[in-house]
């Protein structure tokens, strides 16, 4: 029961960072219709940029305080973030505007390709570390109840608070700022947002630059947790199936999505993998995925497809 | 001046619904064909048709079998690779298990299985649309790239899923040399892309079109969405797995699950958009682009003398690529095809243009 309950909680925890990458898919998808591939690429691109700011601060300006150069190079990754959103909104998708789905999924696979080599042109090919003072050392729950208690990472714990935090912040902006509510207006009808007087393209930009935010969190959480390094990359095919679990066009969809394939994913992998030959991992989200679809096509949280001729 | 129809009138049926209704097309074709057959094995060097005209010829029967699914019957696929391998997988057992199997007939008895594995994860197109069936078909690519890793019955107990085919044959000629290995694709190239073009323009790729722009207006004039979309599933899949059978059998010779990974299916996806969606010519087109682009990418610095670190130069060929196909779908959303058509209608006017 204890080990059970161990391998729960580390998928759900693994979960919460799923999470957090399918978090920018869904705010992406629901203000401009992409479906962005590309969001692995930003989580490595802006950890890469991160990472590579905190250790080149210190060496230029001989700043001593850890802190401080983690905070400015955050600053400094973040405003790398928005000028790659203006970018993109400038060279790409304002000229793409009205093409079909795949073509815009084409593009933002293009994106991944570039992203991918120029991140680590420009910041280097190694592994680097992301030192955000985040405990390492594990802690035990509930040692009066099982034996030995309940092994569980304070590190993973830090980073299911920062994303809970995150998703939080996130809602509030879209549920209480005049900007949330033009980027919940655009979401709806780009057509009616764009008659009212809602500039698209500027909408377009902040959508991006709030989903690169999201990025730079999740490249920092998993860039402590893990190293920065090319496979952080490869996240977005993780995060695919959560996208699509829990809909589309939902935010809470891609946390609870998160947290069920996080769990799913750490079960089988301990209780059928050794049945099957092991390494389920990789097929398990999306074989899950494929299941709920047939009986739910829209995701468990997504607006329903109402078809009309 | 040259290419223009004026005066070629036609006075039959057959006349009317032949594939190339101008005669320039038809000389134009036969040159290429005859090009293509006679001339090219001759002349090209070994290099060129091991690095280029081979994977040129496997990659564009690949593509045209993903334009037929993604193209025509509107299905995005992302889980291309994984047929491939069925096809590839699937020859390799019918070889290795029953003696004397002649190699063209496990050739495509590994499409028929690419083909029931195609439908199978074709089924929930009925019910998912769009980006959402992208996404699920990633998970035939994913499944099959464990169970070829992993079920070692499926790779006759090889390790590690690693087959190898050797001594190809067929009716007795040896199938050894670049050359024959060449003509040994072309033949099949043609035969598919030409059965293809005759399916997209019959009944059935009508049906794929109405599918295509739109499935519930469709239904309502009476074309079944089932069986539209899963034939699609069907012949795409099958045109894919023998392309995969030849790119094992053919190409690599030797080969694991990781010669079909998403890789593969991204690029292949990428020949069918930047080819031209809808498009047998673009099909073609667009394998040209993405087999050459690399090679050309990766020689480059070679060519001007420039050292350069291999990493880097990595990274570049990736960053240049993906700007590449970025500027392609924004300078042309409807791929090089598009292009061709816009070229030929220009030379009818030529040099008289209104």
């Amino acid at each position: 029961m204890g080990f059970f309950l161990e391998t729960l909680i580390g998928g759900l925890m693994s979960g919460m960072l799923y999470s957090l990458v399918a978090l920018g898919f869904v705010l992406i998808f629901k203000a401009s219709g992409v479906f962005n591939f590309a969001q692995g690429a930003m989580v490595l691109f802006a950890a890469l940029a991160m990472a590579r700011f905190a250790e080149w601060l210190p060496a230029l300006t001989g700043l001593d305080n850890k802190v401080l150069a983690n905070v400015l190079a955050f600053a400094g990754a973040m405003v790398v973030m928005v000028l790659l959103a203006w970018v993109i909104e400038r060279l790409v998708l304002g000229k793409l505007v009205n093409q079909e789905a795949v073509t815009l999924l084409m593009a933002t696979l293009g994106i991944t390709y570039f992203l991918d080599g120029f991140g680590q042109t420009l910041f280097g090919n190694d592994i680097y570390k992301i030192d955000i003072g985040m405990p390492k050392d594990p802690m035990f729950l509930f040692e009066n109840i099982f034996q030995g208690g309940i092994l569980v990472s304070k590190e993973d714990l830090y980073a299911a608070a920062i994303a809970a935090a995150l998703v939080t912040a996130l809602s509030v902006f879209f549920q209480y700022t005049t900007t949330g509510r033009a980027l919940r207006a655009v979401a709806d009808d780009h057509q009616a947002a764009q008659s009212i007087g809602i500039p698209l393209s500027r909408v377009w930009v902040i959508v991006w630059s709030v989903a690169g935010f999201v990025a730079l969190v999740a490249g920092m959480i998993w860039g402590s947790k893990l190293g920065v390094q090319f496979s952080l990359s490869v996240l977005a095919l993780k995060a695919l199936p959560v996208v699509i679990l829990g809909g589309l066009t939902s935010v809470p969809g891609a946390i609870i999505g998160g947290l069920i394939l996080g769990m799913g994913e750490k079960l089988s992998e301990v209780f059928i993998g050794p049945m099957v030959g092991g390494g389920i991992e990789i097929w398990f989200g999306y074989v899950v995925v494929l299941l709920v679809l047939l009986v739910r096509p829209q995701g468990l949280f997504g607006e329903k497809i109402i078809d009309r001729v | 001046m040259l290419y223009r129809e004026n005066g070629q009138f036609k006075t039959s049926y057959r006349a009317d619904q032949q594939i190339f209704p101008i005669l320039q097309d038809r000389i134009a074709i036969a040159l290429v064909l005859v090009l293509a057959f006679v001339v090219v094995p001759f002349v090209a060097s070994e290099y060129l048709m091991r690095a280029i005209l081979i994977p040129f010829l496997i990659l564009s029967l690949a593509a045209i079998g993903l334009n037929i699914l993604v193209g025509y019957c509107g299905q995005i696929s992302l889980g291309t690779g994984a047929f491939m391998a069925v096809g590839a997988y699937a020859a390799y057992n019918f070889q290795v298990r029953i003696d004397g199997m002649p190699l063209i007939a496990s050739l495509l008895l590994g499409g028929v299985c690419a083909t029931v594995v195609g439908v199978v994860f074709g089924i929930p197109s009925l019910r998912i649309k769009g980006l959402y069936l992208a996404v699920a078909t990633l998970a035939a690519q994913f499944f099959v790239d464990w169970a070829f890793l992993r079920i070692s019955w499926l790779t006759n107990d090889s390790s590690s899923g690693s087959v190898s085919a050797a001594g190809l044959q067929v009716l007795g000629l040896q199938i050894q040399s670049p050359a024959s290995k060449y003509l040994f694709c072309l033949v099949f190239v043609t035969v598919f892309a030409l059965l293809a073009k005759n399916l997209v323009r019959g009944a059935i790729g009508r049906e794929w079109m109405a599918m295509r722009d739109m499935d519930v207006a469709a239904a309502v004039i009476g074309i079944r969405p089932v069986y539209a979309k899963l034939t699609a599933f069907a012949v795409s899949s099958f045109i894919v797995g023998v392309a995969g059978a030849l790119w094992g059998f053919v190409h690599l010779s030797t080969w694991e699950p990781a010669a079909f990974n998403l890789n593969r299916s991204f690029d292949l996806l990428f020949m069918v958009i930047i080819g031209g969606l809808g498009s047998i010519m673009g099909s073609f087109f667009g394998a040209a682009f993405i087999v050459v682009l690399p090679i050309v990418l990766d020689n480059m610095p070679y060519w001007f003398g420039i050292p350069i670190d291999t990493a880097l130069a990595a990274h570049l060929t990736s960053m240049i690529f993906g700007a590449l196909i970025v500027f392609f779908l924004v300078v042309e959303p409807h791929g090089l095809a598009r292009l061709w058509s816009i070229g030929k209608e220009k030379l009818r006017l030529w040099p008289f243009p209104h």
